[in-house]
């Protein structure tokens, strides 16, 4: 009984402290504190852009931000806008999603066999270190100028860092935590449905993520190239103003797409934190 | 041997051939070799011992006597070179000097994904999760992951995780090796409690000599490179031993000794 006691005493000592709920004051001092800087990443870079216009560099085609975010939220307001940016995502969601599928088997196949890692494990590291729009060409002649095309060239671009991720999470499965499912009488199937793949998923994700920016790029690129008739793309939007000199039209552009690389990317971000949260790979202090 | 002390007739489930010996492990003339390019190293010579049923053994040797490699051949994790292992159908578990907890999940579904992989029906493992928690004195604690608790306590989800794969023998290998002296201390006490309880049998490694003057029922002193059985220890039972006993540091103090002159072999 008094080791009973002491041990209890012991583990109430160990713990860290419960800290109950943040404050709202708190809270809301943590979200400012985390947006601050990029709200002034945003000013900074505005007033070098006023300040370039008002030098007078190239007066006939380059513009101040005035003039540009006044034809963005001009933009904003006509269908046409939302429809463009609508149609490119249902192509980076079609795409991203087939390469998904694509790279998972691929990775889960290379990991799991060992001559098919030989054969092919090199051959997807190239593919991952080939810059996509060699592939758009080579689409187009396979494909023609459609849809196909564009989802070809995505998938290329995403597929190979997707099966990367998850052959890197297998490889990398603790030989310590092997020993101990073995024991524990894992095997198969069981083996990797409760040890192997769990244990994979921060290098998945982190493939995941890798896998959309080169999908972002690899769709913006394939875009540029295949003019689909009846379809606008953000990619092709961005060649019309390139044809009609239009500067503020495509600095809008470029806007979009950098804001829904980083809002995308964001996403995948606090996934790979609150992941590594959950199994204590994070220092507390720093989060 | 030394089963002088009087052990309850244990009916393990698929007890064979060796439980009319009451032997719950037997080795018999163990060699083990490993090969790495063209040096071969001999890690076991010809080691020979037993362990009875409910028998509690510790080994102790200075580095590469192969005290990992033995428990590897126990657990059937590695097949020896020649020689026999016999466990006799008995399930053996096995804990390691890390806790080696699946971070990912709670410490009540670390016990009960051992439950799981062995065919216990989804009805009855919450319950006997429960039971193998509160058995390390952790009733309460299930719903924290590995991350959020101490080391000890790490340590004894591992021992409840052990436990639920229902084991009659538990191989240890340092399990208390990382924690600090008062934590092992009383995580002694709580191993001692659990073994008399499930009548476990235990093969107990450690280069601590006086964990396993504390522990054993009795210590097997292994020799260096290659690994040979040079010594053994039967320890009266008498009650509880305290670490601080007269009788704990007179066995440890020979233990020592008989280790120092072992490594003093290999000074040259």
């Amino acid at each position: 009984m008094v080791t009973d006691q002491a041990l209890r005493g012991l583990d109430n000592l160990e713990l860290r402290p419960d800290q109950g709920r943040p404050e709202r004051s708190r809270l809301a001092r943590k979200a400012w504190a985390a947006i601050w800087p990029k709200l002034g990443a945003i000013a900074l870079v505005l007033v070098v852009w006023e300040l370039v216009a008002l030098t007078g560099w190239k007066p006939y085609v380059f513009k101040g931000p005035g003039p540009v975010l006044s034809d963005l939220w001009q933009q904003m307001q006509h269908g046409m806008f939302w429809a463009t940016i609508g149609w490119t995502m249902e192509s980076a969601a079609e795409g991203y999603l087939i390469a998904l599928i694509i790279g998972s088997v691929l990775g889960i196949l290379v990991a799991r066999i060992p001559p098919l890692r030989a054969a092919v494990g090199s051959i997807i590291t190239g593919l991952q270190t080939m810059p996509s729009v060699a592939w758009a060409p080579f689409a187009i002649i396979l494909f023609g100028e459609n849809n196909s095309a564009i989802l070809f060239v995505v998938i290329m671009g995403a597929a190979p860092s997707i099966a990367n991720g998850l052959i890197t999470g297998v490889d990398y499965t603790p030989p310590l935590l092997l020993r101990a499912g073995k024991t524990m009488g894992l095997r198969g199937y069981t083996l990797y449905r409760y040890l192997i793949l769990p244990a994979s998923l921060p290098a998945f994700v982190a493939g995941l993520k890798q896998g959309w920016a080169f999908a972002w790029r690899s769709l913006m690129a394939a875009e540029l190239f295949v003019a689909i008739i009846g379809q606008i793309s953000i990619g092709q939007q961005l060649n019309v103003d390139q044809q009609s000199q239009d500067f503020t039209g495509a600095s809008t552009v470029l806007i979009v797409i950098l804001v829904i690389g980083v809002v995308i990317d964001t996403i995948f971000t606090k996934a790979d934190l609150a992941l590594r949260k959950r199994r204590g790979l994070l220092d507390s202090a720093t989060t | 041997m030394s089963s002088e002390q009087v052990t309850p007739p244990v009916t393990a489930p698929g007890a064979s051939a060796l439980s009319e010996a009451r032997d719950a492990v037997r080795l018999t003339e163990v060699s083990k070799v490993y090969k790495t390019g063209r040096t071969e190293l001999l890690a076991l010579d010809r080691v020979s011992l037993t362990v009875a049923d409910g028998e509690f053994v510790c080994i102790i040797g200075a580095s590469g006597c192969g005290k990992s490699t033995l428990l590897n051949l126990v657990a059937g994790l590695d097949q020896p070179t020649s020689g026999l292992v016999e466990v006799g159908g008995r399930k053996v578990g096995v804990m390691f000097q890390e806790p080696a907890l699946f971070p990912w999940l709670t410490a009540a579904r670390n016990v009960e994904l051992a439950l799981q992989a062995r065919g216990v029906p989804r009805s009855a493992r919450r319950g006997q999760t429960e039971e193998l928690l509160a058995a390390v004195r952790l009733g309460g604690f299930g719903g924290k992951r590995p991350h959020e608790l101490s080391g000890g306590m790490r340590q004894r989800v591992a021992m409840a995780r052990a436990l639920a794969e229902d084991a009659d023998v538990l191989l240890m290998d340092e399990p208390f090796g990382a924690l600090d002296a008062m934590t092992r201390d009383l995580l002694h006490d709580e191993l001692e409690r659990i073994c008399e309880e499930r009548t476990l049998t235990v093969l107990f490694v450690t280069h601590n000599v006086r964990e396993a003057a504390r522990l054993g029922d009795r210590v097997i002193v292994l020799s260096s490179r290659p690994g040979r059985v040079i010594d053994e220890y039967t320890l009266p039972r008498v009650g509880h031993r305290r670490i601080d006993s007269p009788e704990v540091s007179e066995v440890a103090a020979r233990l020592t000794d008989k280790l120092r002159e072992e490594m003093g072999r290999h000074g040259h």
